[in-house]
């Protein structure tokens, strides 16, 4: 397809040019696997490099990592990416800001600081980087994230940090050997990784504050409403509300950092009805990561964590994360092209006696299905002509609402107890159903027990 | 259809449901819960659908939909999916956003919690149920 990549920055690395401000990430890329770098099995134990066709640009996390931990820094993450978009050969226009949208019958117009572009499908892949703050009387005071200052600063400081996600705890770790007093709050509790399951809620390396608030040192973990930042001279005074005894509690502090979170620059979309959702407003999209309400606008990247699937069992996606979005971007690219421009390769056969042993081999090792679990599925479609075509990894939301040929979605889910499990979703007739298969200590699914129940699940079907 | 949590706030405020909470109650539900757009057309559950999640209606209309037939229609301020979490059956209908609609959600797996530390929601719930009883009987008799 005939594109144009458009960015407002210098270079590659978009918010990591920047973030995070600690300057270590929380994706992990493990030199050392059970698979090889640059095999696909690989990209479970990797969830910063990007996924490319060519071998030579494969697992290029690996090759900039310095190996003094498996966190990289944001600057080998920055380079990560610099170094893909060299070697890929992405042709990207730096320097040019998007400005202004126009959508004319079936052409958008983007109006940029280069003059204006026009295309048939625009993907807006700008980020959730830009700064966000609720509508606290008086949070114009507090500095936000994206302004902290070097954490020596706040030596013997009374620090108070609005918010109880990453950032804030990421900055409550940094500043404890600095800070006096640390004081974290919002109004809901804060939410641990280890308990959700999943990347949303504190990751364990920003726990520390935590604990320290446990053990009564000198952390304050509150859960309560803000109701004021009011500055008094040198210092601050900052009002809250517990939810539960609506008491007030009134803190004098030397410093507010607001670790609010960020939003999307989307512009004037919303003027053009793009609709957007939850407090940070995102633009709500479909399972194609298509605008909910804007036929035909596209998203990409990390806004992809406002198309957030199935949920089942409350579990996430990982969109938010290059490890998920990377996946998505590789199908929402297929889906372009099928959608608006009619080139769609003919799908893959798989022969029938292969049909079982691929799907066990997808749960095991399908690094789609580990990194977005109940999000994405393998596909396999019973064609009339073919026999067994297999219809690569699409959203499960997607084959769980469409029809009606006879086919399977394989998929990897997890339950409020923690198993992790295979689980097959067969449409025969029109009908769907759905087989839940066991979890296994090792999460090796390629057992005698799940051959027999996947044989038995697909009887009829595709077997 | 914009929203910010002090938007969604004031919603909460305004629904039955939620009529018992004070401020900072409702904002720490307004804090601590999602909110979902579903496009027109766009399934919000589905029958025989596992690990599904409860949802209040903050905008828009939603269609109960079982076999193909329409059963009722559902508008701001109303609930859905608690009958399949609390028994821990998949739904036996569908729910379909007839127009754009948006949604509190809270997952299947936290709902015992959330009624439990907000006993005021759940007797309201309580009474929103009894209510739909009493219509089926009616209809019945």
């Amino acid at each position: 397809m005939k594109h144009a990549v458009i960015s407002a920055d210098e270079g590659a690395g978009g918010m990591f040019r920047r973030w995070p401000f600690f300057q270590r990430l929380l994706s992990w890329t493990k030199p050392y696997a059970p698979f090889e770098q640059g095999t696909r099995e690989y990209e479970r134990y990797d969830w910063n490099s990007l996924l490319p066709d060519e071998i030579e640009c494969r697992a290029l996390m690996c090759r900039v990592m310095d190996g003094t931990s498996y966190y990289p820094s944001r600057l080998e993450m920055e380079r990560n990416l610099a170094e893909f978009a060299n070697r890929a050969g992405v042709a990207v226009r730096y320097g040019c800001r998007w400005t202004g949208t126009r959508h004319d019958g079936d052409r958008w117009t983007l109006e940029t600081s280069d003059g204006e572009f026009r295309c048939q499908v625009p993907i807006f892949a700008v980020g959730v980087a830009e700064p966000w703050r609720p509508q606290i009387p008086g949070i114009e005071e507090a500095l936000h994230y994206a302004e902290t200052r070097p954490a020596e600063t706040y030596a013997g400081h009374r620090v108070f940090i609005i918010g109880k996600e990453n950032s804030g705890f990421e900055l409550a770790t940094g500043f404890l050997q600095w800070a006096r007093q640390i004081v974290l709050a919002s109004p809901s509790p804060a939410k641990l990784s280890i308990n959700t399951r999943s990347l949303v809620g504190v990751r364990a390396r920003y726990v520390q504050p935590y604990e320290d608030h446990v053990l009564a040192g000198g952390v304050i973990v509150l859960d309560a409403s803000i109701e004021r930042v009011e500055r008094t001279g040198s210092t601050s005074l900052v009002r809250t509300r517990k939810a539960d005894s609506a008491a007030e509690l009134v803190f004098e502090v030397d410093d507010v950092i607001a670790a609010t979170g960020f939003t999307s620059p989307i512009l004037d979309l919303p003027k053009l009805g793009v609709a957007t959702v939850g407090r940070n407003k995102l633009p709500a999209q479909t399972p194609f990561w298509e605008s909910a309400s804007v036929p035909g606008l596209y998203f990409g990247g990390t806004i992809h964590q406002a198309s957030p699937g199935l949920r089942k069992h409350g579990i996430p996606s990982n969109s938010g994360g290059v490890n998920g979005h990377r996946y998505n971007g590789r199908i929402l690219a297929r889906e372009v092209a099928r959608k608006h421009f009619g080139i769609d390769p003919e799908r893959p056969v798989v022969p029938r006696a292969e049909v079982v042993s691929y799907l066990l081999h997808e749960f095991t090792n399908a690094p789609e299905l580990w990194h977005q679990k109940s999000y994405l599925a393998r596909v396999l479609i019973r064609d009339e002509k073919r026999g067994i075509v297999d219809d690569g990894v699409l959203p499960l939301q997607v084959f769980l609402d469409s029809g009606p040929a006879d086919a399977v979605a394989a998929t990897l889910e997890e339950n409020p107890a923690g198993d992790i499990y295979p689980v097959l979703y067969t449409r025969r007739g029109g009908v769907s159903a759905e087989h839940d298969l066991p979890p296994h200590p090792l999460h090796d699914f390629r057992t005698r027990d799940h051959e027999r129940a996947v044989v038995e699940a697909l009887e009829g079907l595709l077997v | 259809m914009r929203s910010a949590p002090d938007d969604i706030t004031e919603t909460l405020a305004s629904l039955a449901i939620f009529a018992d909470l004070t401020r900072p109650e409702l904002e720490k539900v307004a804090h601590s819960l999602e909110e979902r757009y579903f496009a027109q057309d766009e399934k919000v559950l589905r029958e025989g659908l596992s690990g599904s999640s409860f949802y209040i209606i903050l905008e828009g209309e939603a269609a109960l939909v079982a076999r193909g037939k329409r059963l009722g229609t559902l508008g701001r301020g109303d609930f859905f999916g608690e009958i399949s979490v609390l028994l821990g059956e998949p739904p036996v209908a569908d729910v379909i956003a007839a127009r754009p609609l948006r949604c509190l959600v809270v997952p299947g797996e936290l709902l015992r919690e959330f009624l439990q530390s907000h006993p005021r929601v759940c007797y309201r719930l309580l009474v929103a149920e009894a209510r739909k009883l009493a219509n089926v009987t009616r209809r019945s008799a």
